[in-house]
């Protein structure tokens, strides 16, 4: 039983570090409800997966201060600190 | 179901037992069954396939084909048809996990189990429901199943979208549409505005000497100042809004003629809308994670019921706090849900999240406004974060209401090939 228990924890332990690498920080998730992940779709909303990690950190960052013309980002890019946008934009920069 | 896979779902019941959060014992899979092939339920199961492919997802939806109810308006406002609406479950399938097309009837906390209209028996190690909603019948006097044949509700899409769209282009010119719109919470809290708005446009267009009358069991509605100065401008002696305050709340309606009776009078119309009042989907309250309100209370950070363990609620059934009933809001839980529930299976502790919602809504077809929000666990609810979110800005231009139509459009594109394509 003692090995059996101590088998499942270490898998347990690995399937938890794999979960956590592909596990996206806290709203980035919620991204892909405007943003296209696949290239079959039509939007003038750019794709965030693989786009330079600088690029969206000062995006987020200019629709918040209000530097960039929005629709709806602004709004929302009021809702996430600095250290949540550099999270968010080096998850996306290596997703494909 | 195969049977192959029930016996071997008794083999493994004493390791679960075992171990009070199921673990990846022995090499068994964990693993996950959804109810519900909505963009919440949906949304999930394609999510926790791709956080972790280990986990073996079985989705239960009786349709073969799901109808979207965002841009439904558009189809009974003669903008789009109802096929536009409508996605199958292929590619979710394709992303190996299991459909079970049959409903499901019961759940057994205690033993992790839940029952299917067709007497299978799926144990699960966490379950989450994403059932939606299903009308309050019988709240409404005079409004039962017999009665949305005439009056339709069309609050789920389908055949009751087709049904108040046929009889609006059966209408003759100068007809009376009336739309009774509920309490609060329901479903799509701008959606009653934007059917409004978009009958009002094919009225303008078609049928000009209408009328349209909404008749509110409230004083405020979502967008509210956006909607009442899009209407004043585009639709003016044509659509009137009747508040709770000036006797906008309906008490009984009698489906033969078509009437809404209030405590101030009587509106026969010649099409008939009633919105009804709306709770969880039936199965929340079979598996008992409805409460007196008919509602699904709800952990902020996993979506964890708080009123029984191991069972997650998403999208239009839970109490999600500040988070409206949308389909970007049940598809933001359901991604965050889906994390939680791989970090518990594999033992880990979910980390604090934070949800989006963007919810768009027509007032004409070139003419798109919305609201956002950002959202935090906060004293065992999900608050708003403050100063984030809001809605359009209510002295933009026409191009940038333009603009938002189209964005409305690209964003259910967007998400059906996410939760569907």
């Amino acid at each position: 039983m003692g090995r059996a228990l101590a088998a499942a924890i270490g898998v347990a332990s690995i399937a938890a570090a794999a979960v956590a690498s592909a596990e996206p920080p806290a709203g980035a998730a919620a991204c892909s409800g405007c943003h296209p992940v696949s290239s079959r779709v039509a939007s003038p909303v750019p794709r965030l997966g693989g786009a330079d990690r600088a690029a969206i950190a000062r995006a987020m960052q200019d629709f918040r201060s209000g530097q960039r013309a929005a629709t709806v980002m602004d709004r929302i890019a009021k809702g996430f600190t600095d250290d949540e946008i550099q999270a968010i934009a080096a998850w996306y920069a290596t997703q494909k | 179901m195969k049977p192959g896979r029930r016996e071997f779902l008794g083999l493994v019941a004493g390791a679960a037992a075992f171990f009070p959060t199921p673990t990846f014992a022995q090499g068994a899979a964990p693993r996950v069954v959804v109810v519900g092939g909505g963009f919440a339920g949906a949304s999930c199961a394609r999510a926790l396939r791709q956080l972790n492919p280990r986990i073996a997802v079985t989705l239960v939806e009786p349709n073969a084909t799901f109808t979207a109810c965002p841009f439904s308006n558009a189809v009974i406002g003669g903008l789009r048809e109802l096929s536009a609406q409508q996605f199958t479950y292929e590619r979710v399938g394709a992303d190996g996990i299991t459909l079970a097309r049959a409903r499901a009837t019961g759940v057994d906390p205690p033993a992790r189990t839940v029952t299917l209209g067709n007497g299978t028996r799926l144990r699960y190690d966490r379950l989450v429901l994403a059932p939606g909603i299903d009308i309050r019948w019988g709240s409404l006097p005079g409004y039962d199943e017999a009665a949305a044949a005439h009056m339709p509700h069309a609050w789920s899409a389908g055949e009751q979208t087709l049904l108040l769209r046929r009889q609006l282009e059966a209408m003759d010119d100068g007809g009376l549409v009336v739309i009774s719109a509920p309490a609060n919470p329901f479903r799509c809290p701008p959606g009653p505005y934007e059917r409004a708005s978009l009958i009002a446009h094919y009225l303008k267009t078609k049928k000009p000497k209408s009328k349209l009358i909404i008749l509110d069991a409230k004083d405020a509605f979502s967008k509210q100042r956006l909607f009442q100065a899009a209407w004043a401008e585009l639709y003016p002696g044509l659509l009137e809004w009747v508040p709770l305050s000036k006797g906008g709340a309906v008490t009984s309606v009698d489906a033969a003629t078509r009437t809404f009776v209030t405590d101030f009078g009587r509106h026969q119309a010649k099409v008939a809308n009633v919105i009804p009042p709306q709770k969880a989907g039936r199965i929340a309250e079979v598996a008992g994670v409805a409460d007196r309100s008919g509602w699904c209370p709800i952990d902020p950070v996993t979506f964890e019921s708080k009123l029984q363990a191991g069972i997650h609620v998403i999208g239009d059934a839970a109490i999600a706090g500040a988070m409206p009933k949308s389909a970007f809001a049940a598809n933001s839980q359901a991604k965050t849900c889906a994390a939680a529930v791989a970090r518990l299976l594999s033992g880990a502790a979910p980390p604090a999240p934070k949800l989006i919602n963007t919810c768009y809504s027509l007032v004409a077809p070139d003419y798109g406004i919305s609201v956002a929000g950002v959202y935090v666990p906060s004293g065992g609810q999900l608050a708003d974060v403050p100063g984030a979110g809001g809605v359009s800005p209510a002295d933009a231009p026409r191009t940038t209401r333009a603009a938002e139509a189209v964005l409305a459009e690209a964003w259910f594109r967007t998400i059906t090939d996410e939760v569907f394509g």
